[in-house]
């Protein structure tokens, strides 16, 4: 029996006379696959980022692990954001100046402590143990993608969160990484991914839709 | 193990710090060298800046002496008192030390006045004389050349009293012949001398014979006894002023008289000099800051993602303003390291031209100048470090 690991409560995010997000109801369990699916400006970014604690929710409450996270300081939720989410980005957000294994130590190094070792494990767990000490530059965009994972899994995570994580992917490279996330998905990571994509999304085991920042379909796969 | 974990930790920060100056060279060396060129010239003005007054003393002291030594009541100087005055003074701030015994000869039968001196030393003293022909014993005033109508190499012949003596004036009952008997008798010395320059300088001297004072003494029959004592001393007012004093107290036989005239010219150039270095030091440590702190604001501002990539991967705040400092920190230490020794390059040139001198490299300004550029530096950087609490990495990261 797995447990519920995150939970949003009539969540709503308001800018002025704007409902990003309009009474939100969700819950999501340990180990869990879900998509987070809909049209430009439905709402999916403002949800993604309420998670992963980059945002607030105007009303609601957002329970993580556990924890009421929805009136946390900006400071708590930097700290909280370390400890449980591991986050992937549409444009991978690799640090140029630094090669990949350095960028999977970066979140290492905001966390706990640095390890090369486990670094270059996780590296070669996205296949990419050959390109460890390669620049961003000079990997493709799939590869990049995968250094971008390998640094959000460095941490071990209680949630994964991708927003549009093969949006800037080609049909192959998409292909590798969401075959990724199948086989995290399979050794029990939760997984919470913002896409357009009806392949990346019909892979997830759970998804909903957004418009107009309510969710108008919540199905099982 | 602690230990270990925060090696580690170190590490990473120095791994980032300069991995993002060395692999963003083109970024690196536009900022070291803003720093650079300030450095360069801060430190090649403050190593100006504490040279000057030693350049510019020594500069003054081609004017002529700016301290001039009387011995107290009738007396002589003598050379003991002499040279307890040069270890007084210290030997490293005598630019010249120049004594004078002044003595009445007679040339032929017209009374003159030798000087005698140490020419070495006077020739220091006094370096706008102009001298045709050449330092030397001895040299004769422009004025005494006219009247005797002698040029250089020509002789003459000195004659006078020894001292003690008495002097027996020439007596008209008497021929030439006797009075000539008479002046020639053991009380009496007379000398010839070839003209080595004839000195010209506008004032009295030209009046003068000058002839080394040792000789002079021999000629007379008596040891060093000097009138006066010129000294050329690099020293603004207040030191002379201070030195007068000393003298006075230790050594009671001496009466000091520093040169007024000279050392106020002196000090009021040497006060306006400083004013201006210290004007454009302060100018261009403002331009250095101004400069650093555009700098880093550019650097935050194009590197936003990155910054909030950090934020997003959990960096608290101070974290990330801590590795931008040290970024500040280490441009600061390789301009600053730059600017010393072109800095000196720069004060060397300046003094070669303006002051014709070398100026020795003072090893006090490296850490100094480095201290004074990371602190320029990290000052100028923490307006604009502090924008990375402004940004939102919600806002920053997210996807087109």
């Amino acid at each position: 029996m797995s447990s519920k690991i995150l939970e949003l409560k009539n969540v709503s995010k308001i800018y002025g006379n704007l409902k990003a997000l309009a009474d939100i109801n969700l819950s999501v369990n340990s180990g869990d696959w879900l998509s987070i699916m809909g049209p430009s400006g439905s709402g999916k970014t403002t949800m993604i980022n309420i998670i992963g604690c980059m945002d607030t929710p105007s009303i609601g409450s957002v329970i993580l692990d556990g924890v009421d996270i929805s009136k946390e300081s900006a400071a708590n939720l930097t700290r909280i954001r370390r400890d449980k989410i591991g986050l992937i980005f549409q444009q991978f957000h690799l640090i140029s100046y630094l090669t990949a294994v350095e960028n999977v130590m970066v979140a290492q190094y905001y966390h706990s402590m640095p390890d090369e070792e486990e670094a270059l494990e996780a590296l070669a767990k996205v296949g990419l143990a050959d390109r460890a000490n390669h620049l961003p530059a000079q990997l493709s965009g799939g590869e990049q993608q995968r250094v971008c994972i390998a640094r959000a899994l460095i941490n071990s995570p209680q949630i994964l969160l991708g927003d549009e994580p093969t949006g800037n992917l080609d049909e192959y490279n998409e292909g590798i990484v969401v075959d990724i996330f199948r086989k995290l998905h399979d050794e029990g990571v939760t997984i919470i991914i913002v896409t357009h994509d009806p392949e990346v999304g019909d892979a997830a085991q759970r998804k909903i839709i957004l418009e107009h920042g309510r969710v108008i379909l919540q199905s099982k796969i | 193990m602690v230990n270990k974990r925060r090696g580690s930790r170190k590490r990473m920060y120095m791994k980032m710090v300069s991995s993002s100056l060395i692999r963003r060279a083109s970024r690196l060396i536009i900022a070291v060298l803003a720093i650079a060129i300030g450095a360069t010239i801060l430190s090649g003005l403050v190593t100006i800046y504490y040279d000057i007054p030693e350049q510019l003393g020594r500069e003054f002291r081609s004017y002529g002496a700016n301290l001039i030594i009387l011995p107290r009541g009738e007396s002589k100087i003598t050379r003991e008192v002499m040279n307890s005055l040069r270890s007084l003074i210290g030997t490293g701030k005598i630019v010249g030390m120049t004594p004078y015994r002044y003595q009445t000869v007679k040339i032929n039968e017209q009374p003159y006045i030798i000087a005698g001196t140490d020419l070495s030393q006077a020739e220091k003293n006094s370096p706008f004389w102009y001298i045709e022909g050449e330092w030397g014993n001895v040299m004769i005033g422009r004025e005494i050349a006219d009247t005797l109508n002698l040029r250089v190499g020509d002789t003459f012949t000195v004659q006078g009293v020894k001292y003690g003596e008495q002097a027996e004036a020439s007596r008209q009952d008497l021929s030439a012949e006797e009075n000539q008997r008479r002046d020639s008798a053991r009380q009496n010395f007379a000398r010839k001398f070839t003209v080595k320059g004839i000195v010209t300088t506008g004032g009295a001297e030209e009046g003068f014979i000058f002839a080394d004072i040792d000789e002079l003494d021999k000629l007379i029959g008596d040891t060093f006894r000097a009138d006066v004592i010129e000294c050329s001393i690099v020293a603004d007012a207040d030191e002379l002023s201070a030195l007068c004093s000393r003298i006075e107290n230790e050594i009671p036989e001496l009466q000091p008289r520093a040169v007024r005239r000279l050392t106020q010219s002196q000090d009021i150039v040497l006060g306006k000099l400083k004013a201006l270095v210290l004007i454009v030091t302060v100018v261009v440590l403002i331009i250095t800051m101004i400069s650093v702190y555009t700098t880093m604001t550019a650097m935050v501002a194009e590197r936003r993602r990155e910054i909030a990539l950090k934020k997003a991967l959990g960096a608290e705040n101070k974290l990330v303003i801590s590795e931008l400092l040290g970024e500040g920190v280490l441009l600061g230490l390789l301009g600053g390291t730059a600017g010393v020794f072109l800095g000196f390059e720069f004060a060397q040139r300046v003094s070669l031209n303006v002051f014709g001198r070398a100026i020795n490299f003072q090893w006090s300004l490296i850490p100094v100048t480095i201290a004074v550029f990371i602190a320029i530096t990290v000052l100028a950087s923490i307006i604009p470090v502090h924008k990375v609490m402004e940004i939102h990495p919600a806002i920053v990261l997210k996807g087109e």
